[in-house]
């Protein structure tokens, strides 16, 4: 059937089987694979994409479901070829992944975790990450980078100095 | 010795890698997508064991979409039997069950559809009538006499059983006043990556290649695959330019290209299987170690352990692949950081009807540091001493370096007292005990956890002589090539894919360093296996020495090949010229130099400018040897295992709610030498590696450093890539018998589970409880 996708800002018709998932209509029909696989049973946070700002799996939502709603994807949050944006940039200065496979949605959730609360604790971070799972970090970096990008884009500090 | 000081390693530097990450550009393997691909969906046993009377494929055949189904028997026909490490011919594996399988979850069939949707759809009409067989899931079961046999053909489930003897173990045992046993177990565990694994194959007839596109961490890969699919090596081209989502050991995957090599030479277009997370768990290659010691150890009165007897059974599941051999590798570092003078060792490798083991996060070694501290523990507990001093006595001390063990490895460098000291100092232990015993006070059971243990680095695969009589391996290259083009910019290469070990701003810092230019301006990319040089795989903590090696080298040749044209060029004898950040320069005369850009062109145009009998252009390779490695094991089986050996020292304190069970980390330390760090962000995360799952459970770790370079490396660099893994198991264990302590508990198997935990707890507590009312 067919559906009307708003993604990353742009109107997109795609024709898909009522049982397939957003996932796989985002990376197999739209290319956009930022969105990563992993349990395909909404644990590990992998798939995560924005539904109207709000984190969701991707994976457990079919594409008819998404009919009509604001998706944003990792494609969706990069400024523009060759730059980052304040959070994946802060995510480059204190290296806060290893092999990259959980990082797409863990910038998107940093990103809605920001977007609601400019100046997160700690154990605010921690609470939104948690639904994210990454398996190479141990977190320390990750969150390190989630609360860089949060003073950043408070305008309390300037880009880190290069050494 | 003191760290040297350099220009980029060991500086701050961003991770090159990071920024395709950050924005989604990863290229991983299902990411892929060559026109015309299917999909393939599994059909598995359900038994542990069953014979296969029938396959009825007619209902899938006739199903939406399905182009084939593959049985274990056609493709056991056309293809070789896995590569397995021990010399076992009669235990052959193959990525479908033949006649018989093994274990559930085992492959029996593949179905191949237009969407893995529709193949999983047909998958499940595949009808196998199935005859189920006597099974045995215990390692100590499958080895004892009687026990159902797996491989009938090979006669018993023993694929290995060898005691190595090293020192006058009798001896110091007969003369130790105290001695004490234990068994310990180890279950399994798999490190699961948060990418299943992923495999495209197309064969193009006309070319007769194959393109392998895989999320794969395995030491040859292409040359396995290739011999299984009765092709030449040169017939298999891998690309190395995927990106692996998480690895840890565990992105093995032979089986699978092996399957979807055929598929798509058979049915002529490219075939893809990404493993579901079912498929992934039940028979993916995710199964790490599950071994059973007895451990038993003679001391004196001061706790000093002078000799060690261990008995290491090792459940491999139901087929020979590398797993054996994760038996071997801890036979270079058996005595952990400690000054135990001989050791007797008996490794037991048995098959059983579980899914089959494979590599997993530091092979072998994590379980054998988990064994070594227990017994430690136990020393001190029976000598009424602190763990902490025990382990003190028994370290190997700094001016002891280079360390011979009874095992024939020779430890290269290290300062454990000084490491254990500065995470002392910065735990504050004594202030640790004491919040452990506010905590305690409060009703709580606390516990301090400590673990000291060695990361053997620098992988050479010496475990597979030692092991297999009939394999020789005594090199475990890695490589590295650098050219120069015309326009004078550097382009280095890598000969294996990587799984988040940041290799190619490895590579970009140590060319930069010896080139003195910025690491940023070197390009590194990733030729495919047939444009490669000789490599192996990021395994065993290998990486920073033999990448890093290998591109140091490559570097150096280049260097002095500048050098050379310069020197020609200038008309002065070679040993008066200078090499600056690129330029080179007369020494007597400094404003006499030659720039970079005019050593470029000399070498890409000038060949009459040239010294005599040089090759024109600036190409270099070097292929590394493994430090210290090239020697066979001796006929006792003694052996150099890894040529650099990491310490690490773990603290922490941790309570568990007496009710719940449920532990809480409060503080975790590890202090940590692994030689030179070439990039302190690489190093600094690989020390956590998951601990506990998610963000809330993972505590905020301090990570104290410590550098003693190692003599055998370009930098003084070791490996790091194992390390958080090595130690927590250990250290974590530590914590909990020490908060058990007061109700007399002692925990002797890992995983410790948190109802196992409640339930033994309110057992001990419930004793303690009756006491109290009868008195």
């Amino acid at each position: 059937m067919r559906v009307e996708l708003i993604v990353n800002g742009e109107m997109r018709t795609v024709e898909v089987e009522p049982r397939m998932s957003l996932l796989d209509c985002l990376r197999e029909r739209l290319l956009l694979t930022g969105a990563h696989a992993g349990c395909e049973h909404g644990v590990c946070g992998a798939c995560t994409v924005l539904i109207d700002g709000a984190p969701a799996r991707s994976c457990l939502m079919f594409a008819v479901q998404a009919d009509g709603y604001a998706i944003t994807t990792i494609e969706g949050v990069t400024p523009g070829p060759g730059e980052l944006s304040p959070i994946q940039d802060a995510f480059c200065e204190t290296h806060g992944m290893q092999c990259g496979y959980c990082t797409p949605a863990m910038i998107l959730t940093a990103h809605a975790l920001l977007a609601d609360n400019p100046d997160p604790t700690r154990a605010d971070i921690v609470d939104a990450i948690s639904a994210n799972i990454c398996r190479c970090t141990g977190y320390a970096q990750i969150v390190e980078a989630i609360a860089l990008a949060a003073e950043r884009m408070r305008g309390l500090n300037q880009p880190a100095r290069k050494p | 010795m003191t760290a040297k000081s350099f220009r980029f390693v060991s500086t701050d530097r961003r991770v090159r890698e990071d920024r395709r990450f950050v924005v989604g550009k990863g290229r991983f393997a299902a990411d892929i997508a060559a026109a015309g691909t299917r999909h393939v969906a599994l059909v598995t046993c359900p038994h542990p064991a069953a014979r296969i009377l029938a396959i009825d494929k007619a209902a899938a055949l006739a199903a939406p979409g399905v182009h084939y189904v593959l049985d274990g028997r056609e493709l056991a026909a056309a293809t070789q039997p896995l590569l397995a490490g021990l010399d076992t011919p009669k235990v052959p594996r193959r990525p479908l069950a033949v006649d018989v399988a093994r274990y559930a979850g085992e492959w029996v069939a593949a179905v191949v559809a237009d969407t893995r949707a529709l193949a999983e759809d047909a998958a499940e009409l595949v009808r196998v009538d199935y005859q189920p067989l006597p099974f045995v899931l215990d390692g100590e079961a499958a080895y004892a006499p009687g026990s159902p046999i797996v491989h009938a053909d090979h006669g018993s489930n023993v694929l290995l059983d060898r005691t190595f003897v090293w020192g006058e173990v009798e001896k110091d045992f007969a003369e130790s006043p105290h001695r004490l046993s234990l068994r310990l177990k180890w279950g399994r565990s798999s490190t699961v990556p948060v990418e299943t694994f992923a495999v495209l194959a197309s064969w193009d007839p006309w070319r007769e290649v194959f393109d392998v596109y895989a999320s794969v961490q395995m030491p040859r890969f292409p040359d396995q695959v290739a011999l299984a699919l009765k092709l030449p090596g040169s017939s298999v081209r891998v690309h190395n330019d995927v990106d692996v989502g998480g690895s840890y050991g565990v992105k093995r995957g032979i089986k699978h290209a092996v399957l979807v090599g055929y598929l798509s030479r058979r049915l002529g277009f490219p075939v893809r299987l990404v493993e579901d997370r079912l498929e992934n768990m039940r028979a993916g290659d995710g199964h790490g170690p599950e071994r059973n010691f007895d451990i038993e150890v003679a001391f004196d009165e001061m706790g000093l352990i002078r000799a060690m007897k261990m008995r290491a059974l090792d459940n491999v599941g139901a087929y020979a692949g590398r797993s054996p051999f994760q038996l071997g590798k801890p036979i270079g570092a058996i005595v952990g950081p400690y000054r135990i003078q001989s050791v007797q060792y008996r490794a037991i490798a048995v098959t059983s009807n579980k899914t089959v083991q494979e590599a997993v996060r530091a092979f072998g070694q994590s379980p054998t540091n988990y064994a070594i501290e227990r017994a430690i523990e136990e020393v001190a507990r029976h000598r009424g001493l602190d763990r902490l001093e025990v382990r003190r006595r028994n370290l190997i001390r700094a001016d002891e370096f280079p360390y011979l063990i009874p095992s024939g490895t020779t430890y290269d460098s290290g300062d454990y007292h000084a490491v254990v000291d500065k995470v002392v100092a910065r735990a504050d232990y004594a202030a640790l005990a004491a919040e452990r015993d506010r905590l305690r006070a409060r009703g709580l059971l606390a516990g301090i956890g400590m673990a000291a243990c060695l990361e053997p680095s620098g992988a050479n695969s010496t475990f597979e002589p030692l092991l297999n009589p009939k394999n020789e391996t005594t090199t475990y290259t890695d490589s590295c090539r650098i050219n120069v083009d015309v326009s004078g910019a550097v382009t280095a290469t890598i000969h294996t894919l990587s799984a988040g070990q940041g290799h190619e701003t490895l590579v970009g810092t140590v060319v930069g360093e010896v080139l003195e230019i910025d690491p940023d301006r070197i390009r590194v990319v990733r030729p495919d296996s047939l444009a490669s040089l000789p490599s192996q795989s990021p395994v065993g903590s290998r990486m920073a020495i033999m990448l890093g090696g290998a591109a140091f080298h490559a570097a150096q040749k280049l260097k002095a090949r500048l050098l050379a044209i310069a020197a020609h060029d200038l008309k002065i004898p070679p040993e008066r010229v200078a090499y600056d950040a690129g330029d080179v320069f007369d020494r007597s005369a400094p404003q006499n130099r030659r720039t970079w850009a005019e050593l470029v062109t000399i070498a890409h145009r000038n060949f009459h400018r040239l010294p005599p009998n040089t090759e024109p252009g600036l190409a270099f390779t070097h292929v590394m040897q493994v430090p210290t490695g090239g020697r066979l094991p001796t006929a006792d089986g003694r052996v150099q295992m890894y040529p650099c050996f990491a310490f690490e020292f773990h603290l922490l304190l941790m309570t568990i709610d007496p009710d719940l069970g449920k532990p809480e980390i409060k503080r975790y330390f590890v202090g940590h030498d692994c030689g030179t760090v070439i990039n302190p962000k690489l190093v600094a995360q690989s020390l956590m590696d998951y601990l506990l799952p998610s963000a809330h459970e993972v505590p905020p770790v301090e990570i104290v450093h410590h550098v003693t370079p190692s003599p055998h490396t370009v930098f003084g660099q070791k490996g790091s890539g194992e390390s958080g893994y090595l130690g927590a198991p250990a250290a974590i264990a530590s914590a909990v018998n020490d908060a058990l302590r007061p109700l007399g508990i002692v925990v002797n198997s890992l995983p410790i589970k948190l109802a196992q935990l409640g339930d033994m707890i309110a057992a001990a507590r419930g004793q303690s409880n009756t006491v109290g009312e009868s008195e």
